[in-house]
């Protein structure tokens, strides 16, 4: 919005797989959550390709966005963005409520992915009846729903204690384990060594690039 | 449209802050109330004069005669003269689109001596010798018996037909009427008929007080000769008497010899021209209604505006979410617009009923009280209903429109920073 433009990424060149589960980090101000952004369509590119599962993403008017975003992509948020007057059960099947699935079919689908982070029982929740590791547990419920391509989270353990945030990254990499593919923004170390790939970012560009053994968060819990 | 999500989340919204959503509401509520008593109270006002009007066939014009301003063809100023028979044949022959040309004539009347009597009663009542289609230019009802028809012209009938007003002077508590007799000034008449006229602003009362006999009867008992008194002209529906006023003026002037500037020798009431001014006079109070109510109908919209945008301030990061996860921005401008409609409209009914619930009340108090001059039956037809619900819906549409836009134009990933 400002008059003063910065250029943030200058030369982002990466390939993930399907069924990676990559960590992007880097300390504050080194272009990470712009480069989820950018991935999760929400904010574009000055220059520069992306392609996603061999569609390539140009020139969306906010229409066409949406409806990729809906198709294509889960975000998972740091702080963890549930519609608070909605409970539990129907934040989840929002996503599936904006392919106009009908309201019978969307309940249980959504259901069923509550109960695949455990919260079958706070389905009726509002989410301020939730503590933060269930909060977050609904939100990736919720970016699952849909059955994207990829999921984005960005800090999803920013704002969680880590016992709760292994409990999280233990979500994630089950969910990974089942083919999906994940990319997960982080600045902390150990968060990132849970994930298959670690990409480094300092100052917009990428310093390093490699695969890590992944350490098992089931370990810590 | 008519999705349970949509509604639930409709509500969800407009009750989630009460106090707000009902101050709004009000103001809508307000203007359309105003709008709704402005509308009735002009409909009352039109109402109390229409009835004024009677039920006096409005297209029509009465025409009598008066003395002469201007010398012509030998015959000097100041003259008096009469319209003729003929000149009622001449009107008829010459003027198209008329319907009824009705020539009158009148013995006594208002404050004149008694004429009339029957055994030892007597009473002052105006005779007229009238023509059959009187009874459509001055409707009246029959209660008993039959009117004038044209055998009774034809064969100079020495019948009657008389008022209720007249009956209640002449004759005693449920006597016969019908075949009886009665004398107007000398000569014996038999009634045939009652009958009995609405009352029009106390008029009623002097409006019974008539008594009907054949034209030609007339003529020949009160020595008129072919002479005329005065026309009652109505034209048929669709073509005006104000238009043709000038033709049959002239018409007269011609036959009587008047001379055609004397613009003061043929009295004349338009009837429709004094109509038509009323009637514009009511088209300029509804405008006035509708002006004013909608102005403050406008008040009340702009708060709605004006809420639903706080509304869409305050649910910025939701509209984030939302969009991020999917949501068509089109799909959330219709749930904005919705929003915006249905507060209108719900507030708007409220209105409405209110409305006419407080009309019911004043028709009340009206018929408790008796009638008030100038005032009748306060009302708003269905059709102001119609175009007040029309009314709600444009004003909640274009309430609902700038926030919604304003909704969409925040870009997905500045609203999700919004905290």
């Amino acid at each position: 919005m400002g008059s003063n433009s910065l250029h943030v990424l200058k030369g982002i060149n990466f390939t993930a797989e399907s069924g990676e589960l990559v960590a992007i980090m880097g300390s504050s101000g080194s272009g990470k959550s712009t480069l989820l952004n950018i991935l999760g369509m929400l904010d574009e590119a000055d220059s520069g390709e992306y392609t996603l599962d061999g569609v390539p993403i140009k020139n969306l008017n906010e229409t066409k966005a949406a409806k990729y975003r809906n198709k294509f992509l889960g975000f998972v948020f740091q702080s963890f963005n549930l519609i608070n007057y909605k409970s539990a059960l129907e934040n989840v099947a929002l996503p599936l409520y904006y392919q106009r699935i009908p309201r019978k079919e969307r309940q249980e689908r959504a259901m069923k992915y509550l109960e695949q982070v455990g919260l079958k029982e706070w389905a009726t929740h509002l989410p301020n009846e939730l503590s933060g590791g269930q909060k977050q547990r609904v939100a990736i419920a919720r970016a699952m729903a849909a059955e994207p391509k990829v999921l984005l989270a960005d800090e999803p353990t920013g704002a969680l204690d880590s016992t709760t945030s292994y409990e999280v990254m233990d979500l994630l990499q089950k969910i990974n384990d089942l083919g999906n593919t994940i990319l997960v923004v982080t600045h902390e170390n150990d968060i990132a060594h849970m994930c298959k790939r670690i990409i480094y970012l300092k100052d917009g560009v990428i310093v390093k690039d490699e695969k890590v053994k992944q350490v098992r968060a089931s370990e810590y819990v | 449209m008519f999705n349970r999500d949509r509604w639930n989340e409709i509500l969800e919204v407009l009750t989630s802050n009460w106090f707000r959503t009902a101050l709004t509401a009000f103001g809508v509520f307000w203007g359309i109330l105003i709008l709704i008593i402005l509308l009735a109270a002009g409909k009352g006002l039109e109402n109390g004069i229409r009835a004024d009007f009677g039920d006096i066939a409005t297209n029509t014009m009465f025409m009598w005669s008066r003395n002469t301003t201007k010398a012509y063809m030998g015959l000097p100023k100041g003259r008096r003269y009469n319209y003729k028979l003929d000149d009622v044949q001449a009107i008829k022959d010459n003027v198209p689109n008329l319907r009824f040309v009705s020539p009158r004539n009148r013995l006594g009347g208002f404050q004149g001596a008694n004429n009339v009597t029957r055994g030892i009663k007597t009473g002052a009542f105006a005779v007229y010798g009238d023509y059959p289609e009187i009874i459509n230019q001055d409707p009246m009802t029959i209660t008993s018996g039959r009117f004038l028809n044209q055998s009774d012209i034809n064969e100079k009938r020495k019948i009657a037909i008389i008022g209720e007003g007249v009956k209640l002077s002449l004759y005693d508590k449920g006597e016969e009427v019908i075949g009886t007799y009665i004398k107007i000034q000398g000569v014996n008449f038999m009634v045939i008929g009652t009958y009995k006229k609405k009352s029009n602003n106390g008029d009623g009362e002097e409006g019974m007080k008539e008594i009907y006999i054949p034209f030609t009867t007339f003529s020949q008992a009160f020595n008129r000769a072919d002479n005329v008194g005065w026309m009652a002209i109505t034209a048929n529906d669709g073509s005006s008497i104000t238009a043709v006023k000038d033709k049959i003026i002239s018409i007269v002037k011609q036959n009587r010899k008047i001379h055609p500037d004397d613009k003061r020798a043929v009295g004349y009431f338009d009837l429709y021209e004094q109509y038509n001014r009323v009637e514009s006079l009511f088209g300029a109070m509804g405008f006035i209604a509708y002006f004013v109510g909608i102005l403050v109908l406008l008040s009340g919209v702009i708060g709605v505006s004006n809420i639903m945008l706080i509304v869409v301030k305050e649910r910025t990061k939701e509209i984030g979410i939302r969009r991020a996860l999917g949501e068509d921005p089109w799909s959330i401008k219709l749930q904005i617009v919705m929003e915006s409609i249905f507060l209108t409209i719900i507030s708007g009914m409220a209105g409405i009923s209110f409305g006419a619930l407080f009309i019911y009340g004043i028709n009340a108090v009206l018929e408790a009280n008796g009638p008030i001059d100038m005032f009748l039956n306060p009302s708003v037809g269905l059709e102001v209903v119609v175009a007040a619900l029309a009314i709600l819906v444009i004003s909640g549409l274009l309430a609902g429109f700038i926030p919604a836009q304003s909704a969409i134009k925040v870009r997905p990933i500045d609203a999700l920073r919004t905290e």
